[in-house]
């Protein structure tokens, strides 16, 4: 199909924004930017080898968003045409106005240079859009008969979600960004049937959703292969493992399940717009406040995070947010202290900041960006540092967990419950089997002060998510997380099972 | 806000759409968004929008194998459906025959297909603007800080088929959420309220039952975690359902995947979930609920089929009696497992026949107890019992003597929608709510109060 090469023809671009932004200019806009963007989504998913869900969706819009005498207006409309950028910028100033009676501040955007035309593409080599369905049908397909053939699997999911976002963006200053990024996220899980018919278990692969092209499925990035050999197994030995005994554990954890304890506990609790009780009806506030910038203290000393928008194959990396701001990357905890937060540019006007560090972000043309998450990581330790058996062999009794599941934080980002895919038993330094029902539970600063050790470079990994959702209308951004393996004391596990009342 | 003045007639999209299928079996929907929307926060309004959306989306079957094939495309705005109908036939071409395949649903025009589809604009939420500044200044002078959102959807939706079905559907949606916070936000408390036009809403109303809860907390006691008799509102009520409502696949019961899989294969319909006579029931003619009668999906899922565009919905009975009545079953995967059809209906409601009674007459009555506002983060912990996480958001209070006596700190709950309906002891009547967390999803519900005797709080959260 068509990516809509009419949408993103230079000229129809260049006509469409100069027709918008002129006439916002004209209506007495202060600031003004405008996005077109064509997003394609592809959603394939087989349910025991057959089709059972198929997606192409084609997403085209136009946006425009002015500031107006200190109000915000935001109108946009599927329609990319100079007529209709014109009837954006009225409407966007006309929704301005419409809210003024109920504006007691004014709103300011920190000021952001002109970084003049820049054409921007994310690492990949085929866009996944661009694979023909059957393709994407057949693989799936013959991922899920091997494991269906596999001896103990009752039930087999398959699915591989691709995106293609194309966006091109400008604003007042100056700034026109033209940008193009990928991504897919493939995921396959295994299930088994109890033998007395009471319940299942499942097993998911741990391949992490990329900033990548159809190749990641091709072996560039991640071994299929293996993971897919290895799952059979795994999920039989998971059913017959006994369940976890509650209680206090070492946890030796996994980048592919700690990517969604930074993301939840650090992640969101780092946006100054949280803080600052922006999102406090929805999305809600953080513990994390600016009193707090250089003084609180967030975890133990080896723990230092970073937000970046620039990581190669990250899925909130770009050139140029959706407000005009050029990528950085910056610091969010150093030395285990707080010592920055993500913004955007009314969020760093607030706050009192020179310039917003470029984590504003929407979801469609049809929504007005917001502050959204950057790749938000955890860095690993220096030198060499430790592989994750030798984590592992630092522990007495604990858990290694492996892969994300459930996941749920409180609003203010203090006390959340994770539970994984896999989790091995450690005794004396030793993987000794699985156990199941494991769930753990922490206060962010308890976790975060208890983690003893980093794992080095070899252990780090990009892992992330697709869906993070934010904002009223909702919207949901995909974001990338670098971890290592890390070794952290004394974790309060519960056995899942048991909450239940069973 | 202006019409979008460069496309064609979205039932003029539809004929274009069916035709050019070019004989083929073919599903086109065309849905038309019209929306506005406020946003506040700090006692003032924030960001603010309107926007106007169309998205085509053409299903082409195909026949491949000895069996039926859908391909599915789906594009926004001035759409070529031939390119689109092409589109969707190459992927029909490309996949294995469909389990979901049955014959698509035979009808004809129905009166008002041609209608132009309706909109909204600020105007609608004209008088919570006029409204919110107030509010802003007595919250300001009160010490209180108010955030909220208020939108309003029209969404319009033309179904048309090759076998003849036309129909149309205008949903209007409307939702407003307040939140009001004091003392640095250590207090607390929200009320959201589904509406049609927003003609039902009165700011002052609202304001006036945040102050009430705000004042409760003035006085604020520490509880420990551990199992507390609760009554839930409404709107908590709204979500924990919800979560039970999108679970109830049919094909996920039979294949032991699910909470209503049986031990030993099948389902468990006809097995009695609850001893209290709940009634949790769609129907897309309910007052106030009104919903769309027939279905409309541009995806198939183990929930619902794109073949089974244009079915019927009819009021439908989930539980009845206490006792599991209906699973969602498309109509190939009915057929096969001997039993009735059953789509995704787009409102939901619970009820004890005769019940009576607010949230407060359950407070009144209660000895010792907590009263929850709202429930927030919920997410599947473990599928074979359905259980969730979650936590307690903008307002606990313990009841003594059946009068709440102060706030309670945040809890971390691990529960069960199944065993929640199994061990409510008490129901009030049902009204109109929103869920705070999934109101989004699925606006448009109606709930009882439950008074639950031992409701897991597995740990307590220093959130506020």
């Amino acid at each position: 199909m068509p990516r809509g090469g009419d949408v993103f023809d230079p000229d129809v671009l260049r006509a469409v924004r100069d027709a918008g932004l002129a006439e916002a200019r004209r209506l007495g806009a202060s600031e003004a930017s405008l996005r077109v963007e064509d997003v394609r989504t592809q959603l394939v998913a087989l349910r025991d080898a057959a089709l059972e869900t198929a997606v192409d969706d084609t997403e085209i819009g136009m946006g425009l968003r002015v500031l107006h005498d200190g109000s915000v207006g935001f109108a946009a409309t599927v329609e990319v045409t100079p007529d209709a950028a014109v009837r954006l910028a009225r409407d966007a100033v006309g929704t301005a106005q419409a809210v003024a009676i109920a504006r007691r501040r004014a709103v300011e955007l920190a000021a952001e240079p002109s970084h003049g035309e820049v054409t921007w593409t994310s690492t990949h080599t085929t866009d996944p859009t661009t694979i023909p369905f059957s393709d994407k049908v057949g693989l799936l397909e013959a991922w899920s008969r091997r494991l269906l053939d596999a001896d103990g699997v009752d039930h087999v999911s398959a699915s591989v979600h691709c995106v293609s976002e194309h966006k091109h963006y400008a604003d007042l200053a100056g700034t026109v960004a033209t940008q193009h990024r990928v991504r897919l996220h493939p995921e396959v899980t295994a299930v088994a049937l109890e033998a007395d018919g009471a319940g299942f278990e499942s097993m998911r692969t741990l391949a992490p959703p990329a900033g990548r092209g159809w190749e990641y499925l091709e072996g560039d990035g991640w071994d299929f292969e293996g993971e897919l050999a290895a799952l059979p197994e795994l999920l039989a030995a998971k059913l017959a493992a006994p369940s976890v005994e509650p209680g206090r554990y070492d946890l030796v954890v996994d980048p592919t399940n700690l990517w969604l304890t930074i993301h939840e506990s650090i992640g969101h609790a780092t946006e100054l717009d949280r803080a600052l009780g922006y999102e406090a009806a929805y999305a809600g506030t953080s513990f994390a406040t600016p009193e707090g910038l250089g003084s609180l203290r967030y975890g133990s000393g080896v723990m230092h995070v970073t937000g970046d928008r620039t990581a190669e194959h990250g899925l909130a990396t770009v050139a140029i947010d959706d407000e005009g701001v050029a990528a950085q990357s910056f610091d969010l905890v150093k030395d285990g202290v707080l010592v920055g937060f993500q913004l955007d540019r009314s969020i760093a006007a607030a706050a009192g900041r020179d310039r917003s560090n470029g984590c504003a972000f929407a979801d469609s043309a049809l929504h007005v960006p917001i502050q959204r998450m950057a790749n938000v990581s955890l860095q690993p330790a220096a030198g060499d540092g430790p592989s994750t058996a030798e984590l592992i062999a630092g522990v007495d009794r604990g858990l290694y967990i492996l892969g994300d599941k459930s996941w749920s934080i409180d609003m203010q980002r203090y006390n959340f419950q994770f539970t994984g895919q896999r989790f091995f038993r450690i005794e004396d330094g030793r993987l000794v089997g699985q156990v199941r029902d494991v769930a753990y539970q922490a206060t962010t600063t308890d976790f975060w002060g208890s983690m003893e050790a980093i794992g080095g470079r070899s252990t780090y990994l990009l892992c992330g998510a697709f869906n993070c959702g934010k904002g009223q209308p909702g919207q949901v951004a995909p974001v990338s997380h670098g971890a290592p393996s890390v070794l952290v004391r004394n974790v309060n596990v519960l056995n899942a099972r048991a909450e239940g009342g069973r | 806000m202006s019409e979008p003045a460069g496309l064609p007639p979205a039932d003029a999209v539809v004929e274009a759409a069916v035709a050019a299928a070019g004989g083929a079996g073919c599903v086109a929907l065309v849905e038309e968004r019209s929306e506005a929307e406020v946003r506040f926060a700090t006692n003032t309004v924030t960001t603010n929008g309107v926007r106007r959306a169309r998205s085509v989306t053409v299903i082409v079957l195909a026949e491949r194998d000895g069996g039926v094939t859908a391909g599915v495309a789906s594009r926004a705005g001035d759409v070529d459906v031939a390119e689109l109908a092409r589109a969707a036939l190459a992927d029909a071409q490309g996949s294995p025959p469909a389990e979901d395949a049955a014959p698509l649903l035979e009808g004809s025009a129905e009166g008002g297909f041609g209608d132009p589809p309706a909109t909204t604009d600020l105007g609608t939420l004209g008088s919570v603007l006029g409204a919110l500044g107030g509010a802003f200044e007595r919250a300001e002078r009160a010490g209180t800080v108010l955030a909220g959102f208020a939108e309003h959807a029209q969404v319009t939706t033309y179904l048309g088929t090759s076998t003849g079905l036309r129909r149309r559907h205008v949903q209007p949606t409307g939702l407003l959420q307040l939140v009001g916070r004091a003392d640095g936000g250590a207090r607390s408390a929200w009320v959201g309220r589904g509406t049609v036009d927003f003609t039902d809403v009165a700011i002052d109303e609202l304001e006036s039952a945040l102050h009430r809860r705000l004042d409760w907390a003035t006085t604020r006691v520490e509880l420990d975690a551990g199992r507390y008799e609760v009554v839930l509102p409404p709107g908590a009520v709204a979500d924990l359902m919800t979560y039970l409502y999108v679970n109830a696949s049919g094909a996920d019961a039979e294949d032991g995947r699910s909470v209503f899989s049986a031990t030993g294969g099948g389902t468990r319909v006809g097995e009695r979930l609850a001893t209290m006579p709940f009634e949790l029931h769609s129907d897309p003619g309910a007052p106030a609920l009104e919903c769309a009668p027939f279905l409309a999906v541009g995806a198939s899922s183990s929930r619902a089929s794109v073949f089974d565009n244009g079915l019927a919905l009819e009021s439908t009975a989930w539980l009845h009696d206490g006792v599991l009545q209906q699973l969602f079953y498309p109509r190939a995967r009915a057929a096969r497992s001997g039993c009735a059809p059953a789509a995704p209906i787009d409102n939901l409601i619970l009820e004890v026949p005769g019940a009576k009674g607010s949230t407060d007459d359950l407070v009144a009555s209660t000895e010792r107890g907590l009263l929850l506002e709202c429930l927030w983060y919920i997410r599947e912990v473990d599928p074979t019992t359905l259980l969730l996480t979650g936590l307690t958001r903008d307002g606990v209070y313990l009841v003594e003597d059946g009068e709440v006596r102060a706030a309670v700190n945040n809890f971390r709950f691990n529960e069960s929608p199944v065993d929640l309906l199994a061990r409510a002891t008490e129901t009030g009547a049902t009204v109109r709510t929103i869920g705070r967390e999934f109101n989004e999803w699925l606006p448009r519900v109606a709930m009882p109060a439950l008074r639950i005797p031992d409701f897991n709080m597995s740990s307590v959260s220093p959130a506020s």
